[in-house]
C-alpha cells in the first residue's frame, strides 16, 4: 500500500536525506531547520547542527521559531558568542554544509533575500542577508531547500544577496579559500543540481507523481532535465511519522507560550 | 564604576537626540524595556544599529525615533516581515529611514573590531554578493602577506550601547548567560552603555569562565524585571513566540500599531 504525503512533506524528507551523520551543518531557520532536525531524528542521529546564534551541536526537541530560541541553547553542547561563531567556526573552516532557504533563486543558484524591484525604491523589501552571504562561501558546500514556483525560480535574481555561481556561473572560479557552493537544490517538485561545466541548475530527479511539465510551469527560465532523470524515492512510514510528530510538537509549543500585553 | 539609576533617568541622561545607539541581544535578551523608555521619551533622529532589528526596532522606527538603520537581517524571525520597518523604507512612514545593510558576519566582526579599538574589521566575506554595490561602507583590501582579497568594513563605535542581562551584583558587575550574542562586544565598543537587568543580587553566581562585564566597563545599570519580554531571558522566562506571531497583525496596519503603542508603551511607565 502506498502512503499518502503532501508535496511539503516530500520536500522536507528529501532535504533531510541529503544530510549524513558525518556532516557539520550550519542551519538556516525555516525549511532547512525542519529538514536538518528530521535528519537528526531519523537516519543521521549524530549529524552536528549549528545555528548562527552560537549554539554548537544542538538537539532541539521542537523546531525553533527564531534562530536563537532558548531550546537551541539548552540542548546544545555549548554556546559561543556570535563573532566567535562566524569567525572561528564558519570562516575557520569547520562547517561542511551550509543549509539555506531563500525568497528567490536563479539559474546559477544565486539567492535573493534582500528585495524585489530596485534597491533604492523596492517594491517588496525582504529581511536581507543575515548569515547567508558568508555561509554560502565559507561552508565547504551548500544545500538549498525552497518551494518551487515561478515567483521564486527566476532567470536572474533581482539582487544577489548570496552568491551561488554568480551572474555568469563563474563567480567562484579562481577565488581562493572558497567552498564548492550549492551542490543540490531540493524543492517540493524535484531535485536540481548544478551542471558540472556551466553551473546552471539542472533537474536530476522528479518527485513521485510530478511531471516535467509541472516543473517547466513552475520555473522562470527554460529549465533543463538530466539525461538520466530519476524518480525521488517516496517518504517511508517512519520518516512521515517522525516529521509529523515533530511538527505537531512544534506547533503546540509555539502556541502555548502565554501571549498578550507586554 | 557603573552608576545605578532608574531606567527613566538612565535613558534621559545617556541617550540624546541624534545619537548612534546600538541595542543588542541576538534573539535572546533583547532590551525591550529600554526601547519602550526611548519611545516614551520621544528621542528623535537616532541612528539605530542592530544585527536583527527585531520587534524592538520595528516599534522604535514606527514611533518615529530613527533616521537611519544599520542592520544585517530585518525580519520577524520565523514569521515574516517587520511591517513598520518596511513601511518606513517603502513609503517613508512616519519618516524617511536611511538604511545601511551588512551581513551578520560583517556586523559581528565590526562590533568585535570596535571593542578591540580598531578602525576596521577584516573578513573573508561578501564574495559575489551585490551588497557592496549598495553599501559604500564595504570595501575590499589585499592581504599584505598573502595577497588574498578580503572584505573590510569600518568598526562599529556607537555613542551608546544598550543591552539586557540576567543580573548585576551590588557593585555593578553584570552576568550574561545563554546566547551571549554580541553583548560584550557592543558594550566595549561604545562610548557609553546602559545595561538593564532582571535583578540585582548579592552574588552573581558566575562560573570561572562566565561572560561577566565588570562594573568599571559599564556606564549605567537599571533594574528592569522582564525587561527583555517578549524575547526571553534564559533562566527567567521563555520567548513569547505567540506574541511574535501576533505582532505581524498588530504592525501590519498603521492605526492598529499606534493603538498598540499608546496602550502598551505610552500609557505604561518605566518599571
Amino acid at each position: 500500500m502506498s502512503l499518502e504525503f503532501t508535496a511539503s512533506e516530500m520536500m522536507s524528507v528529501t532535504a533531510a536525506r541529503a544530510l549524513t551523520n558525518d556532516m557539520t551543518c550550519f542551519v538556516g531557520i525555516g525549511l532547512p531547520s525542519e529538514a536538518a532536525n528530521l535528519a537528526r531524528l531519523t537516519h543521521a542521529p549524530d549529524v552536528t547542527l549549528i545555528y548562527e546564534s552560537g549554539t554548537l551541536q544542538t538537539k532541539p526537541d521542537v523546531l525553533p521559531l527564531s534562530i536563537g530560541d532558548g531550546e537551541l541553547c539548552e540542548s546544545a553542547l555549548t554556546t559561543v558568542s556570535v563573532p566567535e561563531m562566524f569567525r572561528y567556526w564558519l570562516q575557520g573552516g569547520h562547517i561542511s554544509v551550509g543549509f539555506l532557504g531563500t525568497a528567490q533563486i536563479d539559474r546559477y543558484a544565486n539567492l535573493n533575500t534582500t528585495l524585489i524591484g530596485d534597491y533604492r525604491e523596492p517594491r517588496i523589501r525582504l529581511p536581507g542577508g543575515g548569515g547567508a552571504p558568508e555561509i554560502a562561501t565559507n561552508a565547504k558546500e551548500v544545500f538549498i531547500t525552497v518551494k518551487h514556483s515561478r515567483r521564486t525560480f527566476v532567470k536572474d535574481v533581482d539582487f544577489v544577496t548570496t552568491v551561488g555561481f554568480g551572474r555568469d556561473g563563474k563567480a567562484r572560479d579562481k577565488v581562493p579559500n572558497i567552498g564548492r557552493g550549492p551542490t543540490v537544490v531540493i524543492t517540493d517538485l524535484c531535485i536540481l543540481k548544478p551542471d558540472p561545466e556551466t553551473k546552471e541548475l539542472v533537474v536530476t530527479s522528479l518527485h513521485p507523481n510530478v511531471t516535467r511539465q509541472d516543473v517547466i510551469e513552475a520555473t522562470g527560465w527554460e529549465i533543463r532535465f538530466a539525461d538520466q532523470l530519476e524518480t525521488t524515492p517516496a517518504p517511508t512510514a517512519e520518516e512521515l511519522e517522525v516529521l509529523r510528530d515533530l511538527k505537531a510538537r512544534t506547533n503546540a509549543h509555539h502556541a502555548s507560550t502565554q501571549s498578550g500585553q507586554q | 564604576m557603573a552608576e545605578f539609576l532608574p531606567l527613566k533617568e538612565a535613558v534621559s541622561k545617556y541617550i540624546n537626540n541624534g545619537d548612534t545607539v546600538a541595542m543588542e541581544g541576538f534573539t535572546h535578551l533583547i532590551p525591550f524595556a529600554a526601547g519602550h523608555e526611548i519611545i516614551r521619551q520621544e528621542k528623535r533622529d537616532l541612528t539605530l544599529i542592530r544585527m536583527t532589528p527585531d520587534l524592538v526596532y520595528d516599534q522604535m522606527i514606527g514611533a518615529g525615533c530613527a533616521k537611519k538603520l544599520i542592520f544585517s537581517w530585518g525580519g520577524n524571525p520565523g514569521v515574516g516581515s517587520l511591517h513598520r520597518l518596511r513601511d518606513a523604507v517603502e513609503k517613508g512612514w512616519p519618516n524617511k529611514l536611511e538604511i545601511l545593510e551588512h551581513s551578520h558576519a560583517a556586523m559581528a566582526n565590526a562590533y568585535e573590531a570596535g571593542a578591540a579599538g580598531l578602525p576596521l574589521a577584516v573578513l573573508r566575506g561578501y564574495v559575489g554578493s551585490d551588497l557592496p554595490k549598495v553599501n559604500d561602507q564595504i570595501k575590499f583590501i589585499e592581504c599584505p602577506f598573502t595577497g588574498e582579497r578580503l572584505a573590510a568594513i569600518p568598526s562599529i563605535r556607537p555613542d551608546v550601547a544598550v543591552i539586557h542581562a540576567q543580573r548585576a551584583d551590588r557593585k555593578g558587575n553584570v552576568l550574561i548567560e545563554g546566547i551571549v550574542g554580541i553583548q560584550k562586544e557592543v558594550v566595549l565598543a561604545a562610548r557609553r552603555s546602559i545595561v538593564t537587568v532582571e535583578e540585582i543580587v548579592d552574588d552573581l553566581g558566575a562560573s570561572v569562565n562566565a561572560c561577566v562585564l565588570p562594573s568599571w566597563a559599564i556606564t549605567a545599570i537599571a533594574e528592569a524585571p522582564q525587561g527583555a519580554k517578549p524575547s526571553y531571558a534564559l533562566g527567567y522566562y521563555d520567548r513569547d513566540n505567540a506574541f511574535y506571531k501576533d505582532w505581524d497583525g498588530i504592525a501590519r496596519d498603521r492605526e492598529t500599531f499606534q493603538e498598540w503603542l499608546k496602550e502598551n508603551v505610552f500609557e505604561k511607565g518605566a518599571a
